[in-house]
C-alpha cells in the first residue's frame, strides 16, 4: 500500500481545480509513474492526490483548422507515437516519446506529466523546445497560454499554479510545416533509461536544400531545464548545409549549454556528447528533407 | 477508508471492497488471489506486475486500483482454456525453455499477449524493445526472444 493522504478522484477539470484549491498541498496525479514512484521512495510520502488520470477531455490529438496541432495533456507516450496527425506532421515527437522508460511506462505515463514535473531530463522537452510548444493551462483565475520558453522555472519546477492544470500542448503551423527534425537521447541502456543528455535539432532548408533556411536547437540535461541554444540557431541562419556547418554546430552550442557534474555523468562528458550529438542530430536533420552532409 | 469497486478480472465481474491507497497488484494479489502478478521492484521497472488494463500492457504496481474501476484486467490466469489447457503463448515459452526460475514470466506472457494482437511480424531487435520494460534475473533473454519470434513470424 502506498504511503497517500487523501485521493481525489476529478470527474471533470473545473472539479479538479476545486479540488486543488481546496485541498492545499494535493499533488495532481495522471499516469502516475513519476509520482507514485515517488511516494515509494519516500519523497512524496503522505501526499494527498488529486487524480485527472480518467479524464477523457484531457485525451487525444487533434488538427485545428489553422493547422494548429492540439495535444491533451492526458495523452500517453505510446498514443502519440501511435497517432496519424503526429506521424503525418510532427514525427519527431512521436519519435522523442517513444524513448521514455519502457513500453509499460508508455502505456500509462503522459507528456503532460513529462512536462508539467518539470524536469530537464524529459524526453519530450528538447522536442517541445524547438517546435515552440504553448501549453494552455487552466486555474481558478481562467485560461492561460504559456510559452515553452516561459515555462520552467528552475530544477523540477515550472511556473503551473498549485491551482492550475495543464489542458493541452499546441505547436502552430508556422512551427512545423517545412520543417524536419531529430531527437538523439545518450543513456547507458537503451530502454527504461532517464537521459544523461538529450537533444533536439529542427531544420528548414532553403528550396534549392543547399542552405539552412531555419535551424533550431535544443538540449535536456544541458543546464536545470531543457533549453534552445539561441546564439548556435541565430549563426547558422543562411550557412550552407555541409560539414563545416555541422562541426561549427558542435563547437558553437558548447558556448551556451551549462550541464553540471551528477552520479549520472561528468560536466566534461556531457559536453562532449552534447557537441557529438548537436552535429548527429542536426546531419539526422537535415537528411529527412533530403539534404546530403558527408560526416 | 474502504471503498467498492467494480471492475472486470479475466472476463469475470468482480466487486471488490479496496484501500485507496493500494496499487492494483496489491488488489489483484492479497484481494483477489491473483498471485501470477508478481512484486518485483514496486516502481515499475522489472515488469514482473505486467497485466492488460483494457488491453494495454501496464506496471500493476505503480497503477491506482481505483484507476481500475470498470476496466477490464486480464492475467496469466484468464489466458488457459476453458479445459484448463496452456494458450499458445504459454505453449511456446515452454517449447522454447524460455522459463527458468518463473518469476519474470507472467508479466512477459502479458506484454506477449499485446504484441501478439497487434498481429504483425517483427524482428528481433524490434522484439527486444518490446520487451524492454522487462527484466529477467536469470538472463535468460535469448529463449524469451526466441519464443516470441516465433508467435509472430508464425506463417
Amino acid at each position: 500500500m502506498y504511503d497517500l493522504g487523501s485521493i481525489y478522484q476529478a470527474r471533470a477539470i473545473e472539479d479538479a481545480i476545486r479540488a486543488l484549491r481546496e485541498r492545499p498541498g494535493s499533488k495532481l496525479i495522471n499516469g502516475g509513474t513519476d509520482v507514485l514512484v515517488q511516494v515509494r521512495e519516500g519523497r512524496l510520502a503522505g501526499v494527498s492526490l488529486v487524480s485527472i488520470h480518467n479524464l477523457e477531455e484531457l485525451k487525444g490529438v487533434r488538427l485545428e483548422a489553422d493547422g494548429t496541432i492540439v495535444i491533451g495533456s492526458g495523452t500517453t507516450f505510446s498514443q502519440i507515437t501511435g497517432n496519424a496527425i503526429i506521424q503525418k506532421y510532427i514525427p519527431m515527437l512521436g519519435e522523442a516519446v517513444d524513448q521514455v522508460g519502457g513500453p509499460q511506462i508508455r502505456n500509462v505515463g503522459t507528456i503532460g506529466g513529462n512536462v508539467c514535473n518539470g524536469v530537464t531530463s524529459a524526453d519530450s522537452g528538447s522536442t517541445l523546445m524547438v517546435y515552440n510548444a504553448v501549453m494552455v493551462v487552466q486555474g481558478s483565475e481562467g485560461i492561460r497560454h504559456i510559452s515553452i520558453h516561459d515555462w520552467y522555472a528552475g530544477p523540477s519546477k515550472t511556473v503551473l499554479k498549485p491551482d492550475e492544470v495543464l489542458l493541452n500542448i499546441q505547436i502552430r503551423k508556422e512551427d512545423y510545416e517545412g520543417y524536419t527534425g531529430q531527437y538523439l537521447k545518450y543513456g547507458k541502456r537503451q530502454a527504461m533509461e532517464i537521459a544523461t543528455l538529450g537533444c533536439g535539432v529542427l531544420v528548414k532548408l532553403s528550396a534549392d536544400k543547399e542552405k539552412a533556411g531555419d535551424i533550431r536547437i535544443a538540449f535536456g540535461v544541458a543546464g536545470p531545464n531543457p533549453l534552445r541554444c539561441r546564439q548556435t540557431e541565430e549563426a547558422c541562419r543562411q550557412r550552407p548545409v555541409n560539414r563545416e556547418t555541422a562541426l561549427f554546430i558542435s563547437e558553437q552550442v558548447l558556448r551556451e549549454i551549462k550541464p553540471r557534474d551528477s552520479w549520472r555523468a561528468s560536466k566534461e562528458f556531457r559536453e562532449q556528447i552534447a557537441s557529438e550529438y548537436a552535429k548527429r542530430a542536426f546531419i539526422q536533420a537535415v537528411a529527412k528533407q533530403g539534404g546530403e552532409i558527408d560526416a | 477508508m474502504l471503498k467498492i469497486i467494480k471492475l472486470f478480472v479475466n472476463g469475470k465481474e468482480e466487486e471488490v471492497a479496496i484501500d485507496e491507497r493500494e496499487s492494483l497488484a496489491d488488489v489483484l494479489r492479497y484481494r483477489l488471489g491473483i498471485t501470477s502478478v508478481k512484486k518485483g521492484c514496486e516502481v515499475g521497472e522489472c515488469g514482473a506486475c505486467t497485466v492488460l488494463v483494457d488491453r494495454e500492457a501496464v506496471d500493476s504496481c505503480i497503477y491506482l486500483a481505483l484507476w481500475a474501476e470498470g476496466k477490464h484486467i486480464l492475467t496469466v490466469e484468464g489466458l488457459k482454456s476453458p479445459t484448463g489447457e496452456l494458450s499458445e503463448i504459454q505453449q511456446a515459452f515452454v517449447d522454447a525453455a524460455a522459463v527458468q526460475c518463473g518469476f519474470c514470466t507472467p508479466g512477459i506472457i502479458m506484454s506477449a499477449v499485446e504484441i501478439i494482437e497487434k498481429q504483425k511480424s517483427y524482428s528481433r531487435e524490434e522484439l527486444k524493445k518490446m520487451i524492454s520494460g522487462h527484466l529477467c534475473r536469470c538472463t535468460g533473454y535469448e529463449n524469451i526472444i526466441t519464443a516470441l519470434e516465433g508467435l509472430v513470424n508464425k506463417e
